[in-house]
């Protein structure tokens, strides 16, 4: 465990105050220079934490780029994934840390409006990032700072999608738009709009007080640095910070995780990879190696699975969830999601059709790429590696056998 | 089979997925170049569209319903995602031909 955003008092005690973020961390570098703060991120080599691991200086200079003195900064902590909680854990606990990533930036990008886009759920957030706020304006309010406004996003998967955030923000409706425009083209007031997680914004605030070399004396793999995970599934399930570059392993020691070595994990979350065998536990958790193996941290949630549980019957959860929050705008999205997640059930419940194991297969590859969004890619992916993991446990229920679950582990995915 | 033999346009399908109602006049046109899903919804054939077929292809954009359909520049139909764009950026920002 590396702490440098989890760092200062416990998770338990609430959030740190103003004053308290200040005596540990000391102000936020002043106007440095725009330059000089997307530089200090890029040699960093911070990628965003939101899902997509894009290179986050790149995104801000094309931003800063397109914008003029008038962005928008969207602080994306929305966290839908069901899996998932770090975002929520970090702006409750560390509410200053993601509102000077917020205000830095602004000041990057040239942005004289921030929102901060928090889901409704996530109540103790709220209820920290609005504290933080009101410490903030009784001590410093100076003239010509950005506008700050927290606004509760919708409790749904898509809401956090970028388009969708900014649509909500524009419109009131959390669903995905059509991109192009994206939001660094168009986005909220129909300005150029960098739509950022929250947690790769707390990293930015910390590279720009302690510097790119020491972001980087973290780090085992291709990627230096560190990351928060989700830790699912486990006797101490949670949120960790840890060396990119850790392997699954070593958190299942950390969480105490006695499953045997090898079984099956689920990295990334609802949009994620199922992933198994010695292999597996053994590849750094790093975005490059990981693309490498074809799987991604996404939003950093790592979810072992329960020896008790059946790999097809929490696959076939997992369809229905997310069909369910399908925007229910693209056809194959709609219909192709639901469908097979239908199919999923009656095979997860010993119910199948003869051609519904078939059928899966082909339509998760016929619906990936066929939204405006990446809702069905992230449902099909999962399913696709669900399906080379628990093979064998597919296949018996498809035949209307119960499934051999558990001898489902050490074998390589 | 497009493509052999055909000179190739330098345009491309381009789909809006949330218009898209599925009314399946396009691939009626040019199944060719357009296929229907299981449930009725167009499966695009990627890259350009053949020069032969271009007439068809407008006169698909033309009568689609819900004018979920258009012609673009052949790159830019073909990017999925930010880190493919920045490479293509090369070719992009050229006047279409034709419509537009």
């Amino acid at each position: 465990m590396t702490e440098r955003l989890l760092a200062g008092p416990p998770l338990d005690a609430g959030p740190e105050s103003y004053a308290a973020h200040r005596t540990r961390l000391g102000p936020l570098p002043g106007d440095s220079g725009r330059g000089e703060v997307i530089q200090a991120i890029a040699q960093a080599g911070l990628l965003g934490r939101g899902g997509a691991s894009f290179p986050v200086a790149r995104k801000w200079s094309t931003v800063a780029e397109r914008a003029g003195g008038r962005a928008v900064v969207l602080a994306n902590g929305a966290e839908g994934e069901p899996l998932g909680a770090k975002d929520r854990v970090l702006m409750r606990s560390r509410p200053h840390l993601v509102i000077d990533g917020a205000l830095l930036a602004a000041g990057a990008v040239g942005a004289e409006r921030i929102v901060l886009y928090i889901g409704e759920e996530h109540v103790a957030a709220h209820a920290a990032i609005t504290r933080a706020l009101t410490e903030r304006a009784a001590a410093n309010r100076s003239a010509g700072a950005p506008g700050i406004e927290l606004i509760a996003a919708p409790a749904t998967y898509v809401a956090g999608e970028e388009s969708a955030a900014v649509h909500y923000v524009n419109a009131g409706d959390a669903r995905p738009t059509t991109v192009p425009p994206r939001p660094f083209e168009r986005g909220v007031d129909g300005r150029a709009t960098l739509v950022q997680n929250v947690e790769s914004l707390a990293y930015a605030a910390l590279i720009a007080r302690m510097g790119p070399a020491w972001y980087l004396e973290a780090g085992r793999a291709e990627t230096g640095g560190t990351t928060l995970v989700t830790i699912a599934g486990a006797p101490k399930s949670g949120v960790l910070e840890v060396e990119l570059g850790t392997t699954i392993a070593e958190l299942a020691a950390q969480a105490g995780v006695m499953y045997h070595v090898g079984s099956p994990v689920l990295l990334g979350g609802y949009f994620g990879t199922w992933v198994a065998g010695e292999a597996a536990w053994n590849t750094p958790l790093d975005p490059v190696a990981l693309r490498r193996a074809g799987a991604s941290l996404g939003a950093g949630i790592v979810a072992f699975l329960d020896p008790g549980e059946c790999g097809v019957r929490v696959t076939a959860r997992t369809l229905d969830y997310s069909a369910g929050q399908s925007a229910a705008q693209c056809g194959p999205c709609v219909f192709g999601l639901r469908a097979i997640a239908d199919a999923a059930a009656r095979i997860a419940d010993l119910g199948s059709h003869q051609e519904d194991l078939v059928r899966i297969s082909a339509w998760s590859r016929l619906i990936a790429g066929r939204g405006a969004c990446h809702h069905p890619d992230g449902a099909a992916g999962l399913l696709q590696s669900a399906m080379r993991v628990f093979d064998r446990d597919f296949a018996a229920h498809q035949h209307h056998r119960q499934c051999v679950a558990r001898q489902a582990g050490g074998r390589a995915a | 089979m497009p493509g052999r033999g055909w000179g190739m346009s330098d345009e491309a399908f381009a789909i809006d997925r949330i218009r898209c109602d599925g009314y399946g006049s396009c691939a009626e046109l040019l199944p060719e170049m357009i296929a229907l899903d299981d449930w009725g919804y167009p499966i695009l054939r990627p890259g350009a569209v053949p020069e032969a077929l271009l007439p068809l292809a407008r006169m698909a954009v033309d009568t689609c319903p819900v004018l979920a359909l258009r012609l673009v520049d052949a790159p830019r139909a073909t990017i999925v995602d930010d880190a493919p764009r920045a490479a293509s950026g090369s070719r992009t920002g050229r006047p279409a031909r034709g419509r537009r």
